[in-house]
């Protein structure tokens, strides 16, 4: 046996990898070249590319940016190329781009007002930073409170003490909850403040604002509701949507996890009928519906409406994606909380939902889009998202006659609000990864 | 089973007339199903006792009902002179006395290992951070993982994470431990590991119950061994007398069957 033996002393180096392994050519042939049938799908569909490509490329480029008309566009095709064939007439986008974006109210009627969307577009984006990212600093809060109540002065203007009376009433109901905390425990202590909230908003706002009003006037020129339009219309929506969708998502989930009959029983309802209906009927009853049997004098806000409805409508679908995170924590997670004392709330924000809601990531991001091109549905309560802008330039003699051109801008800037979101997910998914489980 | 050839200091392993856990004719039911029948303990500070038996014997119910993460229906549980009832003032504080680590480690994979062992001292007993830092630290230690401390569980071995999970529940100070098989989902090289934190443990006086089928683990560290079956407890005795003359037949031919390989 002995000659059998054999014990290396010196290990080998390695060698490169062989060349049809590394570089372009390894590339190629290990993804697009790797079999026959492979190799003859890679050419039927480069060709199918190249064609579709072919034909739609000189309609892009060639189309022209500067003209008055469909028409006008027509003679200058006809002057520049000399042939009868269409090309993309890209100054519709020009004329008309800031109608589409900023609507009726703060496009092209009204151009001085493009900085109140944009102010507030920003400060929108301040208010996520310290939200979507955890290394911005938490003072940006501020800017999320704020934008609360700054975003709509801004979108619908009047006077800012309007809103800026409801957050005194707020701050104060947290002083209230603060106060009554003491004597009660929180179950009773929280009513009582939301309560006495509602009760100082009902009773002194109005004065209140009525009296800072008029001795500090400031004032933006207000927009009604039914003028807001365009995209402003859908990004309005779509963030109070998905901002407000997430907590109340939350709480349906938990709701349906509960123990407590009712809670459970409410919330499984609340999903399943809110889930059994489309939003487009949702829509469609709560602002056509409604007005019947609403008393004459309640005046109810289109877009109000439309807000509540969409955001409860994603709170729905969100609801059941988290509980299918719920559902995925091992059983274990729950039992090592409870066993070190943490009650069930903290259980539930420390450990439980950063898990779950981790899990859930691109499920609800996909309901966060999915809600926000949704938001083209407000057309059917006469409301112009960017479709119906684009409906009404249409109609314009103009540009009587203009398809491809507003649909492709309008989804251009659509795919850039999808396409930033889906990456975020991404990213939030890599930035949570802990190892392997 | 793993021999511990590490001589134990039996010096401060002493067990006190105190008594930390109180069982009096506890009964639990699953449904129908009567899980655990008239179980009958007293448990003196100090004591370290380890309960055995058979699958589905009714082991982890029982000390899972010591901190309530099961209810028991009949009879009653009284943890270092606080009764347990659905009283959750009284809950809260026996769990924040107790700890407990389970076959499966249960660590929270989204956190460190050192916000894993911060996290309830922070929140449960309100330490400010950086002292509760400190100590996760010195316990860590103890465990001999501090070099871990800003790794993920997902990044530690089996026997390393289950050192984690005994570090997590001492940063609570508790005053008893319990353990459900701390050591059988581990590969055998690092039970020893394990079980060596766990006499460590045991020779600072620490209270503990602990199921587990590491019977060299019973011999060495055990004032008390426990023997269920079906629910019941159906025997007790000091390890030398429960091994080497077990009274009933099923004691005999569960040891049979454990020993006899
Ligand atoms: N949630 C439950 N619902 C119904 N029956 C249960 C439940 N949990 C445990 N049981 C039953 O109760 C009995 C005791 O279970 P327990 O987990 O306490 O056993 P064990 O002694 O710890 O067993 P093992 O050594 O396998 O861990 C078993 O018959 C089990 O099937
Ligand atoms: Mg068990």
């Amino acid at each position: 046996m002995s000659d059998l033996s054999y014990v290396r002393t010196e290990m080998l180096e390695q060698k490169a990898p062989p060349a049809s392994s590394v570089g372009l050519v390894g590339w190629l042939r290990a993804n697009l070249f790797s079999s026959v049938g492979n190799s003859i799908l890679t050419v039927v569909t480069l060709f199918f590319l190249l064609s579709l490509l072919a034909s739609m490329m000189p309609w892009i480029f060639l189309g022209i940016w500067n003209a008055d008309s469909l028409s006008h566009c027509r003679e200058i095709f006809a002057e520049r190329y000399g042939d009868s064939t269409e090309y993309a007439c890209w100054a519709v986008v020009r004329d008309r781009w800031d109608q589409i974006i900023f609507g009726y109210s703060f496009g092209n009627l009204n151009e001085g007002l493009y900085w109140r969307p944009l102010v507030g577009l920003a400060l929108i984006i301040l208010a996520l930073l310290p939200i979507l990212y955890p290394n911005v600093p938490r003072v940006l809060y501020v800017a999320t409170a704020a934008s609360l109540f700054l975003y709509p002065w801004l979108i619908w203007g009047g006077s800012i003490w309007g809103p800026l009376t409801i957050a005194l009433c707020i701050i104060a109901g947290v002083f209230i909850y603060r106060f009554a905390s003491r004597f009660m425990i929180m179950a009773f202590a929280m009513p009582v403040a939301i309560v006495g909230t509602a009760l100082l908003i009902y009773f002194a706002m109005a004065p209140v604002a009525g009296a800072l009003g008029s001795a500090v006037p400031i004032e933006l020129q207000s927009v009604p509701s039914r003028e807001i339009s365009g995209f402003v219309l859908s990004i309005t929506i779509g963030i109070v949507a998905i901002v407000a969708s997430l907590p109340i998502a939350v709480l349906l989930a938990l709701g349906r996890q509960s123990d407590l009959f009712i809670v459970n029983k409410l919330s499984t309802g609340f999903i399943e009928i809110i889930r059994g209906v489309p939003l487009i009927t949702l829509i469609f009853v709560a602002t056509v519906l409604m007005k019947y049997f609403l008393p004459s004098s309640v005046d109810l806000d289109p877009v109000l409406a439309v807000m509540v409805l969409v955001t409860l409508f994603t709170a729905a679908y969100i609801a059941e994606v988290i509980r299918g995170g719920l559902a995925a924590l091992p059983k274990g997670q729950y039992e090592a909380a409870d066993a070190l004392g943490l009650t069930y709330w903290q259980a539930q924000r420390l450990i439980i939902l950063p898990q779950a809601l981790k899990i859930s990531i691109p499920g609800i991001v996909s309901n966060f889009i999915s809600v926000f091109k949704d938001t083209t549905l407000v057309s059917i309560v006469a409301l112009n998202d960017p479709l119906g802008i684009s409906d009404s330039i249409r109609s314009d003699s103009d540009w009587n006659g203009i398809v491809w051109e507003l649909y492709g801008f309008i989804a251009i800037v659509f795919w850039l609000f999808c396409f930033s979101m889906s990456r975020y997910s991404l990213w939030l998914e890599r930035q949570l990864q802990t190892g392997h489980r | 089973m793993t021999d511990t050839a590490t001589e134990i200091d039996r010096s401060k392993m002493q067990v006190s007339d105190e008594v930390a856990i109180q069982i009096n004719n506890m009964n639990k039911w699953y449904g129908t199903f009567h899980v655990l029948r008239d179980i009958n303990l007293t448990v003196n500070r100090g004591e370290r006792i380890v309960i055995a038996g058979p699958s589905g014997s009714g082991k982890s119910t029982m000390i899972r009902c010591i901190n309530r993460l099961e209810e028991h229906q009949q009879g009653d549980i009284i943890v270092d002179g606080t009764e347990l009832t659905s009283d959750l003032k009284n809950i809260d504080k026996i769990r924040s006395e107790v700890g407990m680590c389970f076959q499966h480690f249960n660590l929270f994979p989204h956190l460190t290992i050192l916000e894993n062992c911060t996290l309830a001292p922070i929140w449960v007993r309100k330490t400010p951070k950086k002292e509760a830092e400190e100590t996760a630290m010195h316990f860590l230690e103890k465990v001999k993982i501090p070099d871990q401390a800003n790794k993920y569980p997902g990044q530690l071995s089996g026997g390393q994470q289950q050192r984690v999970a005994i570090a997590r529940s001492l940063c609570m100070k508790p005053r008893i431990m319990l353990f459900d098989e701390p050591t059988s989902a581990l590969d055998p090289e690092m039970i020893k590991e394990v079980l060596d934190t766990m006499i460590e443990l045991a020779e600072e006086g620490m209270t503990m119950l602990c199921v587990t089928h590491e019977m060299g683990f019973a011999r060495q560290v055990a004032n008390r061994v426990i023997f269920m079956d079906q629910g019941q407890i159906v025997e007790q005795n000091e390890p030398e007398e429960f091994f080497n003359n077990p009274q009933s037949e099923r004691t005999k031919l569960f040891l049979s069957q454990i020993l006899g390989h």
